[in-house]
């Protein structure tokens, strides 16, 4: 086999297997087989109606928004303007969290601060404008209130701490990485 | 479906705005947005059906069976580690944690599993490591791990 095929061997490799498994639970159960593929046609879907735009856009940004911009606004020191277009970047997404690890990536090839990136990774995960409407309506007011209040001091503090933790050597590696998935 | 018909919107008058400006460079930046979903396709299709595999396995009703309100620290870990393996599509998750409520799930045990349902994503760290490295990967979902049981903690007193 050439280098060609087996790198993207190695690539399908986690989905091949889970190919394998889902194949496997349907020969043994075929109800809960095809559960699985309803509910993975599900996300497809889900997939569908947000992630091509937000790649779109990625792709927009990365070729209009200079880095020396990026950096005044989400650099080193962008201060309290950085950490608030954080939270609004997170918060007016869309989409999974595995959408916000790419859009991590531009902002960090344009010379984002690391913090100000795990900022948009947070309020992604936690805070997301669209999923706090769903959140009231099903779980009550009380309930998201206190986890939204809570989680704008959870994703501070852990970002803020990962940039702490993280050494000048694995701050490195990830700008590395970024510059790899381009 | 307002939120995708914003996000398509969005990214159609971005496309029209810089088509208007520069055909040559819309045609990079769409190339840089196919190259961006190529990386992470492969680990996204595995992740699709891994998430459909776990959901099929795991009912409503089991899962409210080991987190009822009696179940105390114990439910809560339980909770946290399903809210950690699973990921599930944001406009079912909170139906989803309200029919587990109604099923004699405890609040402390829910804010446990939405919090990290949020936070913790297991099934995502194979795209995450490609960004982030395996160290950041770990420590961003350890403290968002520690974090959830904090949200528990005072979900379980104030509600």
């Amino acid at each position: 086999m050439n280098k060609k095929r087996m790198e993207i061997l190695k690539k399908y490799r986690f989905f091949l297997v889970m190919l394998v498994v889902s194949l496997v639970i349907l020969l043994l159960n075929p109800v809960l087989g095809k559960n699985v593929y309803r509910l993975t046609v599900d996300s497809v879907f889900e997939m569908l109606g947000v992630l091509p735009p937000i790649f779109v856009l990625i792709g927009l940004l990365d070729v209009w928004v200079k880095k020396e911009t990026m950096v005044k606004y989400m650099g080193k020191d962008s201060g309290i303007v950085g950490v608030l277009l954080g939270f609004f970047l997170g918060a007016a997404a869309a989409g999974p969290l595995y959408g916000a690890f790419p859009v991590a990536g531009v902002f960090l090839r344009k010379g984002s601060r690391l913090a100000n990136v795990f900022i948009i990774v947070g309020a992604w995960a936690s805070m997301k404008i669209p999923l706090l409407l769903f959140e009231v309506s099903s779980m009550g007011m009380k309930f998201t209130l206190i986890r939204l209040v809570m989680d704008v001091f959870g994703v501070l503090i852990i970002a803020y701490a990962m940039e702490k933790i993280l050494t000048k050597d694995d701050e490195l590696h990830i700008y590395e990485l970024a510059r790899k998935m381009e | 479906m307002i939120v995708t018909i914003v996000f398509y919107g969005l990214a159609a008058i971005g496309l029209i705005v810089s088509l208007i400006k520069s055909k040559e460079k819309t045609k990079i930046a769409l190339k840089k947005a196919w190259k961006a979903f190529d990386n992470i396709l492969p680990q996204f299709l595995g992740i699709i059906l891994l998430i459909g595999i776990i959901l099929s396995l795991l009912t409503p009703q089991q899962i409210s069976q080991v987190i009822g309100e009696d179940s105390g620290w114990i439910g809560v870990l339980i909770a946290s580690v399903i809210g950690s393996v699973t990921l599930i599509p944001g406009f079912l998750a909170f139906p989803l944690a309200a029919a587990l409520l109604d099923n004699g799930a405890g609040y402390m045990q829910i804010g446990a599993f939405v919090s990290t349902l949020m936070m913790v994503g297991i099934v995502t760290m194979p795209v995450e490591f490609l960004y982030f490295g395996k160290k950041a990967t770990f420590l961003r979902n350890g403290m968002g791990f520690v974090f959830s049981m904090l949200v528990a903690v005072v979900m379980g007193v104030l509600l």
